[in-house]
C-alpha cells in the first residue's frame, strides 16, 4: 500500500512537472533557451540554428527572374503539384465523358482539365511555364491542407475561402473565385418561397464544418435554433432528404450541383449578399511565406486581367445570375 | 526493540530512496523526451499549431460551454446502460431449456453491437432512423446519439455484469432457494446485489469509453465539444482548440481512473479479508 502511494505521488509529481514545462515552453516564442538551461543532457541537433527560412522569403516581389519556371522551389522537382479533396465533386472537377477513372479520383477527375478548379489549376500551372504532363495531383483532406510540416503539394485548390485568421498560417493567394453563399431546401418546404432572411429565423439548417457556409448560419442568418454542422456536404445533405433540418447552406456552385444531381426535390432559395458577410473568395493555400505564393498571384493576375478567370466561371459555373439574392 | 526501531529506519530511507529515484528518473526520461520534442526542426512550427496561447483562450469558453451536450449525452446514456445492460444481462442468464430462444437474442444482441464500430451505430441511427418515416423528423440527432451510445455500451456491460453474476458462488443460490426464495426473488435479493459491487470497477471503466465516445456523436450533426473545437480549428487554421478538448477530457477522466483504482483495491483488500 505504501509502495502505491509512493507511485500515485511520483506520478502526479512528474504529471505536474511535465505540465508546467509544456506551458512555460508553450508561452515561450522559442524553447532554445529552456533547453540551455534544464539539467537532462540529450543530443540536440539544431537547437542554436534557428527555423530556417521563416521570414527570408516574406520580403520577396514577384519577379520575372524569381518566378521563371526552372527557379521555383518544388515539392518534385520539374512537376507543378496540386492538392485537392478525394472525392472531387463537381463542378469544380469533372469526370471523363468516357468514364474511364483516374486512381485514386472519385467523382470528378482532376487530370482532365475540366470543372472550374481543374481548369485554374492548368491555366495557373500554363502561365507558370508547364505543360500539361508536368502537372501533377495529389489527395490533400481539407485539414492537412494547413497542418503543420512540410507540405506534400505546391499548391492546393480545395474551394478553400479566405479569411484572414487562415492567412497566419498558411499563405493564401488572390482569390481566383468571387461568389456567394446559397440556401437549398427540398421543394415542398415551406422555406422555399422564402425572400428575405427574415423569413429564415426559427428554423435549423445544417453545413460542413469548418466552411464559410457555417459562418453564413451564424453571422448572417442567425437562427433561433442550433444550426447542424457535419464532417461533410454529403451527410448534410442526407441530414436534409430525411427532413432532419429545413435547409442547408453551401457556395452556389455546390448548390447547383446538389439540386440538380446529388438530391431530388430540392431547389436553391436564394443567395446571401452583403448582410455584413465579407466578399467571398476562394484561394489557392500554400505553405507559410512560400516563395511560390508570389508567382501565383501573378499568374492569377494575369488570367483575370485577360478574361479567363471568368470565362472558365461562365464555362462551369453558368447558373449566378438565375438565383435570386434574399433580402434582410 | 533497537533492532525494531533500526530496521523501521532502514525501511523508511530505502523508501525514500526509491521514492527519489523514481522521480529523478520520471524527470530525465520526459524531460529528454520534451527536450527532443522542443528542439526538433519543425517544433517552431508544431508549438504554432499546437500551442498557440491567443487560439487557446479564445476557443476555451465555447469549448467548455459545448461540453454541456457531451455532459447529457453521457449522463443519459450511462443511466440508460445500467438498466439495460442489467436487463440483458439477466436474460442471458436465465436457466432452463423454454428461455433458449431469449438467451440466444441477448447473445447475438452482445455479439453484434460489440462487432459494430460506435460510429457506425451512430451513423445507423442518426441518417437511418428519420427516413424510415416512424418518428418526427425534428427529433434532435442528440436523442439517435444517446440510443446509439446506449445500444453499444449495453453490450459491453451486459457482459461486465454476467461475469459478475456468475462470480457470485451457486451455493448462494441454492441457500437462498432452500429458504423458500423463488429463483427470481434469489436473483433478486441475493445474486445481483453480490455481483453489482463486484463490477463496480469494470463498470467505471466502461463509462470512461463511452464519455470519450460522446464526441463521435458530432458525426451526425451536433455540434458538441469536439465538433465545437473543429470549428474553431477550421475557422484560425490551428489545431489548439483540440488541445482544449483533450485538457477538459483529462480534468474529466482522471479523478475517475483513480476513484477506479481506490475501488478496486478496496475490494482486493476485501476479499483477501483484511479490514474494509
Amino acid at each position: 500500500m505504501r509502495s502505491n502511494l509512493g507511485t500515485a505521488v511520483v506520478g502526479a509529481i512528474a504529471i505536474v512537472v511535465v505540465v508546467a514545462l509544456v506551458i512555460a515552453l508553450g508561452s515561450r516564442s522559442s524553447g532554445g533557451t529552456a533547453a540551455s538551461s534544464a539539467p537532462a543532457t540529450v543530443a540536440a541537433s539544431g537547437a542554436t540554428s534557428e527555423s530556417p527560412s521563416a521570414s527570408a522569403s516574406e520580403a520577396a516581389s514577384p519577379s520575372s527572374t524569381a518566378c521563371a519556371k526552372e527557379s521555383l522551389t518544388l515539392v518534385t522537382p520539374g512537376k507543378f503539384t496540386i492538392g485537392t479533396d478525394n472525392p472531387a465533386y463537381p463542378p469544380y472537377f469533372l469526370e471523363n465523358p468516357d468514364k474511364h477513372k483516374t486512381e485514386p479520383w472519385e467523382l470528378g477527375d482532376p487530370t482532365n482539365a475540366t470543372g472550374f478548379e481543374s481548369a485554374v489549376g492548368y491555366a495557373i500551372a500554363d502561365k507558370l511555364g508547364f505543360t500539361r504532363d508536368e502537372v501533377a495531383w495529389v489527395v490533400v483532406p481539407f485539414a492537412n491542407s494547413f497542418a503543420p510540416g512540410a507540405k506534400n503539394f505546391d499548391i492546393d485548390l480545395n474551394q478553400v475561402s479566405f479569411k484572414p485568421e487562415r492567412a497566419q498560417t498558411a499563405d493564401l493567394s488572390d482569390g481566383y473565385y468571387f461568389g456567394n453563399q446559397s440556401l437549398v431546401v427540398m421543394k415542398d418546404s415551406p422555406l422555399a418561397s422564402a425572400t428575405s432572411i427574415a423569413a429564415l429565423k426559427d428554423h435549423t439548417f445544417g453545413a460542413q464544418v469548418g466552411t464559410t457556409s457555417y459562418d453564413t448560419i451564424v453571422n448572417v442568418i442567425k437562427p433561433s435554433k442550433d444550426p447542424a454542422v457535419y464532417d461533410t456536404n454529403d451527410a448534410a445533405i442526407e441530414a436534409l432528404g430525411k427532413g432532419t433540418i429545413d435547409g442547408i447552406v453551401v457556395d452556389l456552385p455546390t448548390a447547383d450541383f446538389i439540386t440538380n444531381v446529388q438530391l431530388e426535390n430540392s431547389k436553391i432559395v436564394g443567395q446571401f449578399e452583403g448582410a455584413g458577410a465579407t466578399p467571398e473568395h476562394f484561394s489557392a493555400v500554400l505553405a507559410k511565406s512560400s516563395p511560390l505564393t508570389p508567382c501565383v498571384n501573378s499568374a492569377i493576375a494575369a488570367l483575370d486581367s485577360e478574361g479567363t478567370l471568368d470565362a472558365l466561371a461562365s464555362q462551369f459555373l453558368p447558373f449566378q445570375d438565375a438565383v435570386p439574392v434574399f433580402g434582410p | 526493540m533497537t533492532t525494531i526501531d533500526a530496521r523501521r529506519r532502514h525501511e523508511r530511507r530505502r523508501a525514500l530512496r526509491a521514492s527519489a529515484l523514481a522521480l529523478g528518473s520520471t524527470i530525465v526520461v520526459f524531460g529528454g523526451l520534451i527536450l527532443l520534442v522542443v528542439n526538433s526542426p519543425g517544433w517552431a512550427e508544431v508549438q504554432r499549431s499546437f500551442l498557440d496561447d491567443r487560439v487557446f483562450a479564445d476557443a476555451l469558453p465555447s469549448v467548455v460551454r459545448s461540453f454541456a451536450v457531451n455532459i447529457q449525452l453521457f449522463v443519459a446514456a450511462e443511466v440508460l446502460v445500467l438498466v439495460f445492460g442489467l436487463f440483458i444481462a439477466v436474460l442471458r442468464s436465465l436457466p432452463g431449456p423454454v428461455f433458449f430462444p431469449v438467451r440466444i437474442m441477448a447473445t447475438v444482441y452482445a455479439d453484434i453491437f460489440r462487432a459494430i464500430p460506435g460510429v457506425l451505430v451512430i451513423f445507423l441511427l442518426g441518417f437511418g432512423i428519420p427516413g424510415l418515416g416512424l418518428v418526427d423528423p425534428k427529433t434532435p440527432s442528440i436523442i439517435y446519439g444517446v440510443a446509439a451510445l446506449t445500444l453499444v455500451y449495453s453490450a459491453y456491460v451486459s457482459e461486465v455484469y454476467r461475469a459478475g453474476i456468475d462470480s457470485v458462488h451457486p451455493s448462494q443460490d441454492a441457500a437462498a432457494r432452500s429458504l423458500g426464495l423463488s429463483r427470481w426473488q434469489s436473483l433478486r435479493h441475493v445474486v445481483i446485489p453480490q455481483a453489482i459491487r463486484r463490477v463496480i470497477p469494470p463498470l467505471l471503466n466502461d463509462f470512461i469509453g463511452l464519455q470519450k465516445d460522446t464526441v463521435l456523436v458530432s458525426f451526425i450533426g451536433v455540434v458538441e465539444i469536439f465538433r465545437q473545437a473543429q470549428i474553431k480549428q477550421a475557422a484560425a487554421f490551428n489545431f489548439t482548440p483540440y488541445m482544449a478538448v483533450a485538457l477538459v477530457f483529462v480534468v474529466l477522466t482522471i479523478p475517475l481512473a483513480r476513484l477506479t483504482d481506490v475501488l478496486i483495491a478496496r475490494d482486493r483488500r476485501r476479499a483477501a479479508g483484511g479490514k474494509a
